[in-house]
């Protein structure tokens, strides 16, 4: 508790500091829209702050007239309607956890492979490591594209985008976290006679948990990201990538940010949540709080 | 005359590094008969740890034969004939005491684990202390809970490498008390690697003394003392002319050298 308060004041006054900076920055970034009316005013501090902060097409929106948005977009329209800013989150979170489920599976079982066979190992690792040289935004759109004309549309694939980019953080934890156990456990399973599925349930994956729970962290984020990257060559059909396209498509900045917001509300949410069931687990497994 | 459980012929082991070959063992002959308490004394790098490894099937020798109750280490080892304590206590520390003292009841698939399990916590004096954790323990603590576990699936060979080797002293001297008891009531055949004069003396019904470079036995001393002997016996003349003899064999061996 002590050290969560100790925590907190040093992250809060950055976010201050991002705050006062953010409504400065106002001033002059919307300057093209507003000087007009700011000297039709008469110019003035009053003027200059109401006009930078309030224009209702900014440049740059001032953080209460994104909270505002925020706020309309949440609790004021139906969430089941295209309106909703929780349609568009809902859309991008179940391809997220959809994609997070497949790319932790098939990330798992990558590394138990490799962990088992030194010629899997060796065929296996360097096509992993080059998969993430390849950027997803130039493969994105031929991934949704191609899917598309095979009749896969609307979540799969986005999904299937997210499982690309999360894979390799867990495989490459889980590889180091199943090969994590000391000589000497190995050997007391070897004279016990253990079967290599035995070492590996009672061993290895028991073992790999903390990196696992490490992998995983990142994994859900960057899964985030490619949900959202996925749903920005689609048409901008739903989600929270559509919005972002939609936006600026139309220069309406405050749809942008509020899913700026949206998408970082999220991201930071799932993270906590692989945070808290890491907790809860590794308090499980005995490990000294 | 019992029945030889352990029987080594010339044997030898090998390794291959990259500069020049390391002789580990060379040309060991040794006989452990059932019920003996036998411990390997030597230097660091005398082989003493390999030995037992080869016994365990850990290591293989490169020549010479090895027996352990008349099969090879290998067809022993899958037989599961002998428990095994390390150096370090090696507890899973995701398991509690008594689920670290199951887990070779688990794997070989061995009825009755919570029975088991009570009566070797009994033995080792960690009655009690089934629900804690490895880290809630001390060292001295954990090592017995290691012994519990290699005890658990009852096997007649105990092969114990250096297994007080990290404690302190009066830790030590307790915990060699309480193996020597363990021992007498429960007529296991142990082999117990020590670098310890006293605690090889205190211990052993016959005592391997091995010398490095290369690795090969010295002198076998048969010690022939009571069962019951407590740690006083440590000050009485026939223990001191027996480490005298151990440390006469060290010597011959050149291990206070360099």
């Amino acid at each position: 508790m002590k050290t969560e308060r100790g925590q907190a004041i040093p992250v809060l006054i950055v976010c201050l500091v991002l705050v006062v900076v953010w409504y400065l920055a106002c001033i002059p970034m919307n300057a093209v829209l507003t000087s007009a009316k700011i000297e039709a005013a008469g110019g003035g501090l009053a003027a200059t702050l109401r006009e930078s902060w309030n224009h209702p097409r900014p440049v740059i929106p001032a953080p209460h007239q994104v909270l505002v948005e925020v706020w309309n977009t949440v609790f004021m329209i139906a969430p089941w309607k295209v309106k909703s800013l929780l349609y568009h989150c809902w859309v991008t979170l179940s391809s997220t956890l959809v994609g997070f489920t497949m790319g932790t599976l098939l990330g798992v079982g990558l590394a138990i492979l490799i962990v088992h066979s030194r010629l899997l190992s060796k065929a296996l690792m360097p096509w992993i490591i080059a998969s993430q040289t390849i950027p997803i935004l130039a493969i994105a759109p031929m991934i949704i594209v191609v899917l598309g004309a095979m009749g896969f549309t609307g979540l799969l694939p986005k999904a299937l985008i997210s499982t690309y980019l999360c894979f390799f953080p867990v495989t490459i934890g889980m590889v180091k976290g199943l090969m994590s156990p000391d000589v000497i456990h190995r050997d007391l399973m070897r004279t016990y006679n253990a079967s290599a599925a035995e070492t590996l349930w009672k061993l290895r994956l028991p073992a790999s948990v903390p990196y696992l729970f490490t992998s995983l962290k990142i994994a859900i984020a960057i899964a985030l990201t490619g949900a959202i990257v996925g749903e920005l060559p689609t048409g901008a059909i739903a989600g929270i990538g559509a919005r972002l396209l939609v936006g600026s498509y139309n220069g309406l900045t405050m749809m942008i940010w509020s899913a700026l917001v949206a998408g970082s509300v999220m991201a930071a949410t799932l993270v906590w949540l692989v945070g808290y069931a890491e907790r809860k687990t590794l308090a499980r497994m005995g490990v000294r709080s | 005359m019992a029945a030889a459980v352990i029987e080594a012929k010339d044997l030898s082991l090998t390794f291959q590094t990259a500069d020049s070959p390391v002789y580990a063992l060379s040309k060991v002959n040794l006989t452990v008969a059932d019920g003996d308490f036998v411990s390997f004394i030597g230097p660091s790098g005398c082989g003493k740890t390999t030995l037992l490894r080869v016994i365990a099937d850990l290591e293989q020798a490169t020549s010479g034969s090895l027996t352990v109750n008349g099969l090879t280490p290998h067809a022993a080892r899958l037989a599961r004939a002998y428990g095994y304590v390390f150096q370090a206590p090696g507890l899973f520390p995701w398991r509690t005491v008594e689920k670290n003292v199951a887990l070779p009841l688990e794997i070989m698939g061995i009825e009755g684990a919570a029975e088991r399990v009570k009566r070797n916590l009994d033995l080792v004096n960690l009655g009690g202390f089934e629900k804690k954790f490895p880290w809630q323990l001390s060292g001295g603590m954990q090592q017995r809970v290691s012994i519990a576990r290699a005890l658990a699936f009852d096997p007649k060979l105990l092969l114990m490498d250096e297994p007080f080797g990290a404690l302190d002293e009066i830790v030590r001297d307790k915990l060699n008390q309480q193996l020597l008891d363990l021992w007498a009531r429960t007529l296991k055949t142990v082999v117990f690697v020590t670098h310890s004069i006293p605690e090889a003396v205190f211990l052993s019904t016959k005592i391997v003394v091995m010398s490095p470079r290369p690795g090969r036995i010295i002198d076998v001393i048969e010690t022939n003392l009571p069962r019951d002997r407590t740690l006083d016996f440590r000050e009485a003349p026939e223990f001191l002319k027996l480490a005298h003899r151990v440390r006469e064999g060290l010597k011959a061996g050149h291990s206070y050298e360099d």
